[in-house]
C-alpha cells in the first residue's frame, strides 16, 4: 500500500496510490498513515481520488487512521470515486469525515 | 457445486485469501462486463460480492486462507444472482446476520472500524438466502439491475 505525502501550507496532504484499499492491504495502510502522520500539526487531507474501491475493511482503515491521529489535527478526505463513495454514503460514515470534491477544494476552504 | 439448477453464466473458483479475492472480484465483473450488465451497477455487485467472500474467509474458514469458495452468477433481466458455495462452518444461529447500521453517534475516538460488511450487503442486495445443506454453506445474493 502505497502512499505519498507533501505539505502544502500548513495542510499535509496524503495520496494514496493505489486503486484498492481492501481486505487485503487495511491493516498496511493504516499503519503506513500511523508513519506519516506520527509527526506535524495541521489538516490532514487524504487524497482518494485515484481509489476505485474500498470495502469495509478498507472502510474500517481509514475511520482507524482518522481515530490514531492525535491531538487536535484532524483528518478530511478529498477526490472520492464513485464506488468508494458510495460505502461512505451508505454506511452514513460520509457524516463524519469532512469531505471534499477535491484536494484544491479542500485548500481553498479552511474547515 | 450439488442440487439441479440452471446453468451458471459465470463460475469462478477460489481460495479464502484475501488476494484470490481480489483476483476473482476482477473475473466476476470482467464476465459482467463482457455480458454488458449496466456499468452503474458494477461498484454495488463488487462491494456485496467483496463483503460475502471476506465473510466468508474470515468466519466460515476462520482465515486459514486455503478454503474453497464457489461463485455461481446468473445474469437475468433487471436483476442479477450470485451463489456463493463454501465449506466452512456454518453461520453462527444457522442464519445469515441482520446486519444493523452501526451507531455513529459516539465520540470520534470510538467510532465503529467494523460491523459494515452484512449492513451493506442488506442494504445492496433485494433478496438473500442462506442455506446449509451437507457440509456446505450457500449463500443467494440478488442484487436489481437496470
Amino acid at each position: 500500500m502505497k502512499l505519498s505525502s507533501t505539505m502544502q501550507g500548513d495542510a499535509q496532504i496524503i495520496v494514496a496510490q493505489e486503486p484498492r484499499i481492501d481486505a487485503a492491504v487495511a491493516i498496511q495502510f493504516k499503519d503506513r498513515m500511523k508513519a506519516e502522520t506520527e509527526q506535524g500539526e495541521g489538516r490532514v487531507i487524504l487524497d482518494l481520488s485515484r481509489v476505485e474501491f474500498i470495502d469495509s475493511s478498507g472502510l474500517g482503515a481509514i475511520v482507524a487512521a482518522m481515530k490514531q491521529i492525535s491531538g487536535q489535527r484532524r483528518m478530511e478526505l478529498a477526490g472520492l470515486t464513485e464506488t468508494v463513495q458510495k460505502v461512505f454514503r451508505l454506511t452514513r460514515m460520509d457524516t463524519i469525515f469532512a469531505i471534499h470534491p477535491t484536494v484544491e477544494d479542500a485548500l481553498g476552504k479552511q474547515v | 457445486m450439488d442440487g439441479p439448477s440452471p446453468p451458471a453464466d459465470l463460475n469462478v473458483r477460489l481460495t479464502s485469501d484475501n488476494l484470490s479475492i481480489r483476483s476473482a472480484l476482477g473475473e466476476v465483473i470482467a464476465a459482467l462486463k463482457a455480458r454488458r450488465v449496466d456499468p452503474d451497477a458494477l461498484g454495488s455487485v463488487e462491494i456485496v460480492l467483496a463483503e460475502a467472500l471476506n465473510n466468508v474467509a474470515e468466519h466460515a474458514y476462520a482465515m486459514r486462507g486455503d478454503g474453497l469458495i464457489e461463485i455461481n452468477g446468473h445474469v437475468m433481466p433487471g436483476q442479477l444472482q450470485f451463489d456463493i458455495v463454501d465449506e466452512g462452518a456454518p453461520m453462527p444461529m444457522g442464519d445469515a446476520p441482520e446486519g444493523c447500521a452501526a451507531n455513529l453517534d459516539v465520540p470520534l475516538g470510538d467510532m465503529p472500524e467494523g460491523g459494515f460488511g452484512w449492513f451493506l450487503i442488506r442494504q445492496m442486495t433485494e433478496d438473500l438466502t442462506y442455506l446449509r445443506s451437507n457440509g456446505r454453506n450457500h449463500l443467494s445474493l440478488t442484487l436489481a439491475v437496470i
